[in-house]
């Protein structure tokens, strides 16, 4: 199942070059350009690990890229998001956040009912990947 | 470059061969107006408006703003070449218009299009070169990627490079330029500046670099007529006037200076002409009362003469 999460989630993967053009467009609105990954993929996890810190002052999406075809070589089996942070006073969030690489295959999400008093259910997703130790998802 | 997404559809963006119409070759092309599209022509007319003298050197930008034009024109009827090589090293004195001139390349370059973002980063030995062993390379990088899109100015370049000291990181960092200088000549332009003899030597010790260097441009010292040019465009941009009296002692003020040691061409000039204001300042202050617009403006002769220039080279 694949997870959308983020801009772009219902869409095909994005290629490299259209991956280019979102941080040139990111870049252009003057967002510093952020990278992070996790193994995590509960819609709730909000905080994932930051791939090297948010890159500052660059003008070019050739020098974020750099960074972005490290971080998903080295995380070739988990997700990998590229975040573009608005700094200005009164926004100071998120301006755009996509998912630049995902785990293949991508077991998604179970359901699960807890009976409770009075016949009430309560609802919860537990993601199968989670069912492993952290570093251990998403490995054959 | 590896796409990073393999499994990524691309089916939207490529078209099957057997649409792609054949590209007509016209017969002849207009150079005129592919000259008056690039627009270059603007920022070598600045050029040529903002900095006095340097002949030589305007002559090798045109030479190489045209090289590049006719490159682009060749590449769209089809002949295609390697990209030239455009990374270049400026040699001259202190103050000659080195980091000027490297800022007009970079509009030149971004107007013809062989880069992207047409801005300069400047950096030196400092931003480059790490204190200890595993700091100099994400250094490097970073400034790298600063300048990605742009131009990579490395000022006194053969900083970079010390010899006499074989634990010095600084080959490190050039390993890492000359790497980027290689693989993505795409998205950065270097430029090395320094004194001619030392930027010589930096060369000759690092073949790897002076091969991929391919333009070499020197600038020549100012004469004292150009640096007199140079003071007058200096005072335009201030809104200031010299007197006629002052005119004749700025002239032998700078016959003096141009002797003496440390001298720094048009940093030098500008320089002066600073404590000119300064002592014009004090002047005006000292005297007291009402002051006109004129007066504001001109700069006398007293304020040239009492420079130390003309006491040091009288013997005390």
């Amino acid at each position: 199942m694949k997870i959308t999460q983020g801009t772009f989630s219902f869409l095909p993967d994005l290629t490299d070059e259209q991956i280019t053009k979102q941080v040139q467009y990111a870049l252009d609105n003057n967002w510093p350009v952020s990278v992070e990954y996790t193994d995590d993929p509960h819609p709730r996890n909000s905080y994932w690990e930051m791939y090297g810190l948010p890159m500052f002052d660059i003008k070019d999406a050739a020098g974020v890229m750099d960074t972005v075809r490290k971080a998903i070589a080295e995380h070739k089996n988990e997700y990998v998001k590229v975040n573009a942070f608005d700094a200005r006073r009164g926004r100071q969030t998120t301006a755009l956040s996509f998912i630049v690489n995902r785990p293949d295959p991508e077991p998604g999400f179970r359901l699960e009912r807890t009976g409770g008093a009075d016949r009430q259910m309560r609802y919860t997703l537990h993601a199968y990947a989670t069912d492993k130790p952290e570093g251990e998802r998403y490995h054959e | 470059m590896q796409p990073i997404n393999p499994r990524a559809s691309d089916t939207t963006s490529e078209v099957p061969a057997s649409e792609v119409p054949a590209t007509a070759v016209p017969a002849s092309l207009d150079l005129d107006q592919a000259y008056r599209d690039s627009q270059v022509g603007e920022v070598l007319a600045k050029l040529d408006r903002e900095l006095v003298g340097l002949v030589p050197v305007k002559t090798r930008i045109r030479e190489i703003a045209h090289l590049l034009l006719i490159d682009k024109l060749r590449a769209s009827v089809g002949l295609t070449s390697e990209p030239p090589p455009l990374h270049m090293s400026f040699t001259g004195r202190p103050g000659t218009g080195k980091t000027t001139v490297a800022m007009r390349m970079a509009e030149v370059l971004h107007r013809l299009g062989y880069i992207r973002k047409g801005h300069l980063v400047v950096a030196t030995r400092d931003d480059l070169v790490g204190q200890y062993i595993g700091h100099t390379a994400p250094k490097t990088r970073e400034v790298l990627k600063r300048a990605m899109g742009g131009v990579l100015f490395i000022d006194e370049a053969y900083y970079l490079y010390k010899p006499e000291n074989e634990r010095d990181y600084g080959g490190e960092a050039i390993e890492i330029l000359l790497q980027v200088m290689e693989n993505q000549r795409d998205d950065v332009v270097v430029i090395f500046a320094g004194y001619k003899d030392r930027m010589d030597s930096f060369f000759a010790s690092n073949p790897g670099l002076s091969s991929r260097v391919a333009n070499h441009i020197d600038f020549p010292d100012y004469s004292v007529e150009e640096l007199l040019a140079i003071a007058h465009l200096m005072l335009e941009g201030l809104n200031y006037e010299f007197a006629p009296p002052a005119e004749t002692a700025f002239e032998e003020y700078v016959k003096l200076r141009v002797e003496q040691p440390q001298f720094a061409n048009a940093r030098s000039i500008r320089n002066a002409l600073d404590r000119a204001r300064l002592r014009q300042a004090t002047r005006l202050f000292e005297r007291g009362g009402t002051v006109t617009a004129a007066e504001l403006k001109l700069i006398d002769e007293s304020d040239i003469r009492k420079s130390r220039v003309f006491t040091a080279s009288q013997p005390t």
